[in-house]
């Protein structure tokens, strides 16, 4: 089975004054479709780092990236930004739901960057917000919600497009444990009742119950690979 | 279709902040009312002073001599003046102010003799609620011009005095002419008795002279000029709207400095839409990163700060220019200065230029922001925050 995420000799670098970092080196990594992946690793070994190369939002010094076909790593600026508007839903640690506009409006975002009649954005929301049972509380800014809903309408703005992928960078780092529960349980229905591939950067030995992959990322390099994982 | 989508999460990121909004536009519109009315004021000048080609009126005054207390012509000058080629009509009038310094509201009255009035009058004016003949019918009777009666409230068939001298009002004049909107025309004889206490009687402060031909303007003026040479009472004769420059200059030169607050005013909008623009990035670098990670084009994110700048401007502009606008229509507001009037434009042009140039602002204070934040990348956007 051909894998949906290709890594080879993934090389992230960058410069801090005169000293050069490398959070990520030589990754080889393969991801099948449907599949969720927990990523671990202490701070600074790169897991983030890959994370927001997966998301396009940050560029490969060396190797290459492909995803569901697309060499990622050769996509120009302009097109890297359309390719994540269509294949990437990205859930933040903190949310980063937008303050001024309502869990409505902040699920709509993604939508108006898409051809889309009104009505057609409004059906897409509405199933959004259904699927992470927040129905009732579209109409409310996120000062109005507790930090388990506010990430539930983050996950509801990072599945609307339908992405090929869905990333999270710790999504229950800042919840607490009954919440963080209830997101891992929505995350876990979302591929096994809809089939959408996950990766999760995670410091958090018990969320990784819910996936059925384990990576663990250590100084740059992948050190460990478990499938079949305990959920 | 993208940049027309977005324009709803632009403006609710302006409504939604009411304080910093709120404020910005009202500075803005503090400041455009501030250009607004002071482009009023030059467009007032400008119309007042300005020769234009199809002029016909000259002026004689007494030479060396701006205020109407101390111009004094000897009536019968009229009679020669007339005899001159390419004279029209020649009419002689006494001026009386209520104030010879330079206000707002200053009350002018011009005598001319009794079958005078429709030659003085300028093209075009109209008496309403009334008639030359009423005028003519009454030894006190004044027509008052409709920016004079307004700012006084005057109306016809009322009794008002100024300057010593009351009169009863028998027509308002309406008229594109902002020297005759503004004063009250009565019998010359009327004004020349009224103000017997300066012995000006026999005595007129100026003649207004037509000419038949634009063109004949400066000719027919040099010859008045060089007629009373060496007389007793030497003139110097130039077209009307010359006259009120000259007379008016104090104002002309006062207005012109007033200029330069309408430049203050607009560097006051440039910065204020900047400043805010500036901290609502500043503010917002979290949200523009997670933007872009939902796939929005650093242009598009650009041309969202645009618009920001430039709908603030355009609300502050219209405020500004909305209450500018109204402020000069109900008052009426004229400058007088030695009996002539400089009016306060309260045309289109000032207000439609005030909001074009605080949109125009507003776009300008967005650009360097927009441009910065289009050519930012994701990642340094999270780790600003």
């Amino acid at each position: 089975m051909m894998a949906l995420i290709e890594c080879r000799q993934l090389t992230r670098t960058y410069r801090r004054g005169a000293e050069e970092i490398t959070p990520l080196q030589d990754l080889n990594l393969d991801i099948e479709a449907g599949r969720f992946v927990a990523l671990m690793g202490p701070s600074g070994s790169g897991k983030t780092t890959l994370l927001n190369l997966l998301a396009g939002i940050d560029r490969p010094t060396a190797g290459t990236l492909s995803i569901a076909g697309e060499p990622v790593h050769a996509l120009s600026r302009g097109a890297l930004a359309q390719w994540r508007s269509t294949h990437v839903g990205y859930i933040f640690q903190l949310y980063n739901l937008i303050p001024v506009l309502t869990a409505y409006e902040n699920v709509e975002l993604p939508l108006l960057l898409q051809p889309l009649s009104r009505t057609e954005r409004h059906e897409r929301v509405s199933a959004a917000l259904e699927s992470v049972a927040i129905t009732d509380r579209h109409a409310h800014y996120p000062r109005q919600l507790s930090g388990g809903q506010e990430q539930r309408v983050a996950i509801a703005r990072a599945i609307v497009t339908e992405p090929t992928i869905l990333l999270a960078d710790e999504p229950t780092g800042d919840l607490d444990r009954e919440s963080a529960t209830a997101v891992m349980d929505l995350l876990a229905r979302l591929n096994t009742d809809q089939g959408r591939t996950i990766v999760m950067v995670t410091h958090d030995p018990r969320t990784t119950e819910w996936a059925d992959t384990l990576l663990h990322v250590e100084k740059g390099q992948l050190v460990e690979q478990a499938v079949g994982g305990a959920a | 279709m993208r940049l027309l989508r977005v324009f709803p999460t632009v403006l609710k990121q302006i409504v939604r902040n009411p304080i910093r909004s709120g404020l910005t536009i009202a500075g803005i519109g503090i400041a455009m009312f501030l250009f607004v009315s002071v482009e009023a004021m030059r467009e007032g000048v400008h119309t007042a002073t300005r020769v234009q080609a199809g002029d016909t009126t000259l002026v004689v005054y007494r030479e060396n001599r701006f205020c109407p207390f101390s111009s004094r012509l000897p009536q019968y000058y009229g009679g020669r003046i007339e005899r001159l080629e390419g004279v029209k009509s020649v009419v002689p009038m006494q001026i009386h102010v209520s104030n010879c310094r330079a206000s707002l509201d200053v009350v002018t009255f011009r005598g001319v003799p009794r079958d005078d009035l429709d030659n003085a009058l300028s093209e075009g004016g109209s008496i309403t609620g009334g008639s030359v003949s009423d005028w003519q019918g009454r030894g006190d009777a004044a027509v008052v011009g409709e920016a004079l009666a307004s700012r006084r409230g005057i109306e016809v068939g009322d009794r008002f005095s100024a300057a010593g001298i009351t009169v009863f009002v028998s027509g308002i004049l309406e008229s594109d002419h902002p020297q005759d909107r503004n004063i009250a025309w009565v019998h010359l004889p009327f004004l020349q008795e009224a103000a017997r206490r300066g012995g000006t009687g026999g005595l007129v402060t100026q003649f207004n002279v037509a000419v038949e031909d634009p063109q004949q303007l400066e000719t027919v003026g040099a010859e008045i000029d060089d007629l009373f040479r060496h007389d007793e009472y030497p003139t110097a004769t130039r077209p009307e709207r010359a006259f009120v420059g000259r007379a008016a200059r104090d104002i002309v030169e006062l207005v012109d400095f007033a200029g330069l607050l309408a430049w203050g005013a607009l560097a006051a909008v440039f910065t204020l839409i900047a400043n805010a623009i500036i901290l609502a990035m500043r503010d917002r670098v979290r949200d523009h990163a997670v933007l872009q990670t939902l796939g929005y084009p650093g242009p598009l994110i650009g041309w969202m700060v645009l618009l920001e700048g430039a709908v603030m401007g355009l609300t502050g502009g219209l405020f500004g220019a909305a209450a500018a606008f109204a402020t000069v229509r109900v008052g009426n507001f004229s400058l007088t200065m030695e009996g002539l009037n400089v009016e306060v434009a309260a045309g289109w042009t000032a207000p439609l230029v005030g909001i074009a140039a605080a949109l125009t602002l507003g776009l300008l204070a967005g650009i360097v922001p927009a441009v910065r934040l289009a050519r930012r990348d994701i990642a340094s956007c999270f780790r600003a925050v």
